[in-house]
């Protein structure tokens, strides 16, 4: 995170003087915590720009992800979030800079990066039932069909969806739909899990459920987290830093550590002082910059 | 064709019913002779007559035959060259000024040089039907398979399927109901075709034995020919509307009943 602040700083501090403010007013909140990097950097974005013709979308990104790290970001529609993302699968190669995955530069999709998609209904096979659409990740890695069957309860399991192995999609509510999509994600034994808004969709009472979800599975692989949302205490309650995004161009504004303890609960982590106190911090800077 | 499976309504038949019953008075009540038309009684006899002499089963072979040939050949090149265009979207930009200039020649103008390749029989009607059946099948399954959700596509990129996964994994999948509904509509196409081709002189089928039925100034059998081709036309098309919803009811319903 300093590092972001040392690269980026002289660039921002020029154009968006604004972006600074939320966090000096209020102290501490960038205060150093470094506990972010323990496995080292894992996902990078190297001065980063993207553009589509004329129209820049992304500008001068400098972004680091550690291993194991959670990172929502946030942020205005049309800011860039779910462009982003993109880059960091190596869906979308930067019109200037690099993504970086392990070191290396990312020149298309990785194997162990998987990416859960918003919209579930278009992102699944509505011709294959539930072992079918997980099946389809287990596909082309070699794994014998014999073990296959028993990895595909166990993620059917993982994900709550043990005896829906049949079932078509269509037969299916929408959060057990994006459930599925996760069991899918989950097939890839992925290092990193890229979520874009994957509960902007789902009623509130599915969606937390599956917040906690999202962070026992998290937890328990020591996967890397990037999620998209624009719901800022989803952002606060899942991540372990947020990352706020100005709009045209698309350019990072904020980002705040989270010190919330883990593991979080949707009932005393959103009753923390810490936590109002960030969600405070973080609506003043979406409103800063709304107009 | 409609897409909701209803109830069959005995009323529908009244108008027709209706009709028959009106011409078949209007016959005896005129005591009108005709070389073009005939009761609809004496239309049931020559029909019945045509099934007894083996010539309505001999044409309908032939006649179906040639049809199911023609748009075999024609329906899979169509099918393969419109996938490919479909998945490649700098070959269909190549092949799109050919491509749309063959296709607007009416097939049944080929008929002069497929009978000076071919001569009279099964192989100069299977080409021009085949002819016929090539374009339906490209222009759908093209647009089937441009169709396909892009998000499928990205999924492929994802998970990194290869060509033939993501060809017969999501690719082909995905376009099959509207590729089935091509097939239907193709299908159709090819009997019209068939039939055109016999009645403008080819010498076997269904077409052939209507236009001799003409020649010889017998109506009814002309008629009875033609009620024929309209059952044939019409059982074809309920059987594969039958076994398209039967296939893709359950999964898609509502997706391709066109």
């Amino acid at each position: 995170m300093l590092d972001d602040e040392a690269t980026a700083g002289p660039k921002f501090t020029g154009n968006i003087p604004a972006a600074r403010e939320p966090g000096a007013a209020h102290g501490g909140i960038m205060s150093p915590q470094r506990a972010q990097n323990p496995g080292g950097t894992l996902l990078q974005l190297r001065d980063v720009t993207f553009s589509i013709g004329a129209q820049v979308i992304l500008e001068n990104i400098d972004l680091e992800i550690g291993k194991g790290e959670f990172v929502c970001v946030v942020g205005v529609s049309g800011c860039g979030k779910t462009t982003m993302l993109r880059l960091l699968a190596g869906l979308l190669t930067p019109t200037k800079g690099a993504a970086y995955y392990r070191g290396a530069a990312v020149s298309g999709p990785q194997r162990d990066i998987a990416l859960v998609f918003q919209d579930y209904v278009k992102a699944l096979l509505p011709w294959r039932n539930a072992a079918g659409n997980v099946a389809l990740a287990l596909e082309p890695t070699g794994v014998p069909r014999r073990a296959r069957a028993a990895r595909i309860e166990a993620l059917l399991r993982k994900v709550g969806l043990e005896g829906h192995a049949t079932k078509f999609p269509g037969e299916m509510s929408g959060g057990m739909q994006q459930r599925l999509q996760i069991a899918r994600c989950l097939a890839q034994d992925p290092a990193v899990l890229l979520m874009d808004e994957p509960f902007g969709a789902l009623d509130a009472m599915t969606r937390q459920g599956l917040q906690d979800e999202i962070l026992s599975i998290v937890a328990l692989s020591g996967a890397t987290g990037f999620f998209v949302t624009h719901d800022i205490e989803e952002a606060i309650y899942l991540a372990d830093r947020v990352i706020g995004l100005l709009p045209r161009p698309g350019r990072i504004g904020t980002s705040f550590t989270i010190n919330l303890p883990r593991p979080r609960d949707q009932l005393t982590t959103r009753e923390h002082p810490e936590f109002l106190r960030l969600r405070r911090e973080l609506l003043d800077f979406v409103k800063a910059h709304e107009a | 064709m409609s897409a909701a499976p209803r109830k069959f309504d005995g009323r529908g038949l009244l108008v027709p019913a209706g009709l028959l019953v009106l011409a078949e008075l209007a016959f005896w009540v005129t005591g009108m002779q005709s070389d073009s038309l005939a009761p609809p009684s004496r239309v049931l006899v020559a029909g019945v007559n045509a099934l007894a002499d083996g010539s309505l089963i001999l044409g309908t072979a032939q006649t179906l035959g040639s049809a199911l040939v023609g748009v075999t050949i024609g329906f899979s090149l169509g099918l393969g060259v419109g996938i490919v265009l479909g998945m490649f979207r700098f070959l269909d930009r190549l092949l799109e000024v050919a491509i749309e200039t063959i296709r607007p020649v009416p097939a049944i103008a080929l008929f002069p040089i497929a009978l000076l390749v071919f001569g009279f029989g099964y192989r100069m009607e299977f080409a021009i039907v085949a002819f016929a059946s090539v374009w339906p099948a490209l222009i759908l399954s093209r647009a089937a398979v441009a169709s396909v959700e892009p998000r499928l596509f990205e999924i492929a990129r994802l998970l990194q399927l290869g060509f033939f996964a993501r060809t017969f994994k999501i690719v082909l999948p995905a376009a099959l109901p509207r590729i089935v509904v091509a097939l239907r509509l193709t299908v159709g196409l090819a009997l019209i075709m068939a039939v055109t081709i016999e009645i403008s002189s080819n010498t076997i089928g269904l077409g052939n034995a209507m236009m001799q039925a003409q020649a010889s100034l017998d109506p009814a059998r002309m008629l009875a020919f033609l009620v024929w081709i309209g059952i044939v036309g019409w059982t074809l098309n309920a059987l594969m509307l039958a076994a398209q919803k039967r296939i893709f009811g359950s999964i898609l319903s509502g997706e391709a009943q066109l």
